[in-house]
């Protein structure tokens, strides 16, 4: 009762289901290897990583296949020891075909990883550390894929006052950030430990949604006593766990428009991204899998499953058993998440979920005219008009998207949730942006 | 009375106070205008395409007459415009080759592999940002028409198979819809450039027939056949350099196992054309 007084939120938003019951109990289970893994070089945002190894190469799980071509680009590791089969073109979750590494698993191979000696962090500067989390591979494993070290790179004259560790988790039907703070809260715990102190933050605050009150009690159990570290438990809503959502929702601050957490002097990281921190610098483990939640009316066996990078989503979906039943299979969340072409795709470092449809749970409404309910606007936690925006979409008007501040949609879809008329306002403004983004680039 | 009589005296004061402003403001102010550039530009059509790389109709005009581009520039006007705006002007009405948009793909339906069932927003742009909509090729044309939309010369029909087919004598070459193609398979070339590769995926053999039975496999017998030079592989696709090599001629594409290069004249994906090769699912 006093958690539920003390939980914070923010204005606007909205409550879809949260079918989380069907996995949300289910402890986090390894996933057998498979034959074949597939990794495109460009998994993060930024430039691609540029391969080490050639094709014929024997690697080891945890081996660098490709270093970072740029700041803004990390590296790539191998999730299974065995051979580099060939570099071809393959097709990615988003339907392009990009660049990829095909490796082939050692079927004799125990795959088993080998702990390396835990790095000093306390004795690395900050450039070192940075580096370290870029040789990590490490992105944001909420499902955007920035790459993590890029947020750790102050600029000059700026400074992280605090620290948000985004356990939120606001999206229907996942549940791998769930069962990762209950099942390793001390790494959770650990991880905000150490960025905390490299970023000389003053507070690290955990966030999670009260739909998670065992989470909750899982990590508030293992924090050091009077440590810079606290758990903010927040109301259940979505988007909360968008960045400037959950900043404003935790401090009552505001990220201007068209700018980023750091100019409010808050740094955002995702609870996986700092497990994985902690397994990089306490056992020498980079980022070669993660828990991805199996859910959906489409599978028979629903899971929280660590899957190597680069499995095939159709061999996740049949150790989960997929059913015939299955329509449509979406890569990460139902209200942000990618609808799947192929199931011939990689698991990304940002794939938090899989989730399969049946054509009765597929919701395809019929659309009708806008009626002009303002329901949107209510929906929309950066303030927008979604409404305005989509009609202005619709006449191809770029400009006057530009002034109402299109770009600073997040793509959250709350709006098409909340649209009673079935208007698809979140894929309008979607292949808007893609085409002012396209006429930009054709301009400079 | 005498209140409507203030008011007719007062406003009509005022109109003649302004109208004689005006007056003095037409003599004084007046910016001296070429007489024939409305001349011009009543004759030119009047459709602010583009096409000729200025803003609109009355900007081409301008720069008519001060000689920058030749009346034959505008791609949308007949011969006999050509011809009466050269006369009116004194100037060579100069050569133009007739230019139209291409597409460089011929993936239509029955033909490219299907792999999904694509439900939501009907424009080519909002499919390709779905998992790259529901071809296997992910080159290739969407069929849902957006250049087709935004043609303002109703150049641009959907054929049977989904696959948008130009009218060369209606398209002006404006680049609307080269603009418009989240794919970029349109190009706008000389009519005259029969050589034209129907495909753009940089898939090589096996993996290009997989996704496509008019896919270019990359096999190279095209640029083995034409003249030395003319055609390139590239990226696993030929490129036919029209200035670089000897004549172009239909031999080139005898050879081709899939019928990507087809030897076009007039407009593309005629019935008549080259047998397309049905894509049956395995």
């Amino acid at each position: 009762m006093t958690q539920a007084r003390s939980a914070k939120s923010f204005s606007h938003g909205v409550h879809p289901a949260e079918h989380k019951q069907a996995s949300s109990a289910l402890p986090v289970e390894r996933m057998p290897f498979v034959s074949l893994y597939t990794l495109p070089l460009s998994m993060h945002l930024g430039a691609p990583s540029r391969p080490v190894v050639q094709a014929g190469d024997q690697v080891r799980r945890g081996q660098v296949l490709a270093e970072p071509s740029g700041f803004v680009s990390t590296t790539l590791h191998s999730p299974a020891t065995g051979r580099v089969v060939s570099m071809d073109l393959a097709r990615h979750p988003n339907g392009q075909y990009v660049p990829c590494m095909m490796i082939e698993a050692d079927p004799f191979d125990t795959q088993q990883f080998e702990p390396a000696e835990p790095i000093d962090w306390r004795a690395l500067p900050i450039d070192g550390f940075i580096e370290h989390v870029q040789r990590a591979g490490l992105v944001g494993m909420g499902g955007a894929a920035f790459p993590t070290h890029v947020k750790y790179k102050l600029p000059e004259g700026k400074r992280c006052q605090r620290l948000v560790i985004n356990g939120c988790e606001c999206e229907p039907f996942l549940t791998c950030d769930h069962r990762l703070m209950l099942e390793r809260p001390a790494a959770v715990v650990r991880g905000a430990e150490i960025v905390a102190s490299k970023l000389g933050a003053d507070s690290a605050t955990i966030g999670v949604e009260l739909n998670k009150s065992d989470a909750i009690a899982a990590v508030r159990h293992e924090l050091p006593a009077d440590g810079p570290i606290a758990v903010q438990p927040l109301k259940v809503k979505y988007p909360q766990g968008a960045e400037k959502m959950l900043i404003k929702a935790m401090f009552g601050v505001e990220v201007p428009a068209g700018k980023l957490p750091l100019d409010v002097d808050i740094v955002v990281n995702n609870v996986s991204t700092m497990a994985a921190i902690t397994d990089y610098f306490e056992r020498g483990q980079p980022l070669v899998e993660r828990i991805v939640t199996v859910a959906g009316p489409g599978v028979d066996r629903p899971a929280n499953l660590v899957v190597p990078i680069g499995t095939p989503v159709r061999e996740v979906l049949q150790y989960c058993k997929i059913n015939h039943e299955a329509r449509q299979v979406v890569m990460g969340g139902p209200m942000m998440g990618m609808p799947l072409a192929s199931l011939d795709v990689p698991v990304l470092k940002g794939t938090s979920g899989l989730l399969a449809f049946t054509e009765a749970a597929l919701n395809h409404p019929n659309e009708y005219a806008c009626i002009q309910c303002g329901r949107c606007l209510e929906a929309c936690g950066n303030l927008l008009n979604p409404s305005r925006l989509a009609r202005l979409a619709r006449a191809e008007l770029y400009d006057e998207l530009h002034q109402e501040h299109v770009l600073d949609c997040m793509e959250c879809g709350a709006c098409t949730f909340a649209c009673p008329s079935g208007v698809p306002v979140v894929h309008l403004i979607r292949a808007a942006k893609a085409t002012i983004r396209k006429r930009g680039s054709k301009d400079a | 009375m005498v209140v409507i009589f203030t008011a007719v005296a007062i406003m009509g004061g005022l109109g003649i106070f302004f109208g004689f402003g005006l007056s003095l403001a037409h003599r004084f102010l007046k910016v001296e205008e070429d007489p024939r550039l409305d001349a011009v530009e009543d004759l030119l059509p009047g459709s602010n395409c583009g096409a000729c790389g200025e803003p609109g109709c009355r900007a081409f005009a301008e720069n008519l007459i001060e000689g920058v581009h030749s009346p034959s520039t505008c791609s949308v006007s007949t011969a006999s415009t050509i011809e009466s705006v050269a006369a009116l002007l004194g100037v060579d009405p100069g050569k133009q080759v007739k230019r139209v948009a291409r597409l460089f793909c011929a993936g239509g339906l029955g033909v490219a592999r299907q792999i999904a069932d694509y439900r939501g927003e009907g424009s080519c742009r909002a499919a390709h940002l779905v998992g790259g909509g529901g071809k296997a090729c992910s080159w290739g044309c969407l069929g849902l028409a957006d250049c087709m939309v935004v043609c303002d010369f109703d150049a641009i029909q959907m054929n049977d198979q989904r696959l948008p087919v130009v009218d060369v004598d209606r398209c002006t070459a404006c680049n609307d819809c080269v603009d418009v193609c989240p794919r970029d398979l349109f190009e706008v070339m000389p009519v005259t450039q029969n050589l034209i590769v129907q495909c753009k995926a940089p898939l090589e053999g096996d993996q290009a027939r997989a996704v496509c039975g008019v896919a270019c496999d990359g096999c190279g017998r095209c640029a083995q056949d034409a003249p030395q030079g003319l055609i390139q592989m590239e990226n696993n696709l030929p490129v036919v350099a029209y200035d670089a090599g000897g004549p172009a001629t239909p031999v080139a594409t005898h050879r081709c196992p899939t019928g990507a290069i087809q030897w076009v004249e007039g407009g593309q994906f005629k019935p008549s054309g080259h047998p397309v090769k049905e894509f049956c699912l395995d």
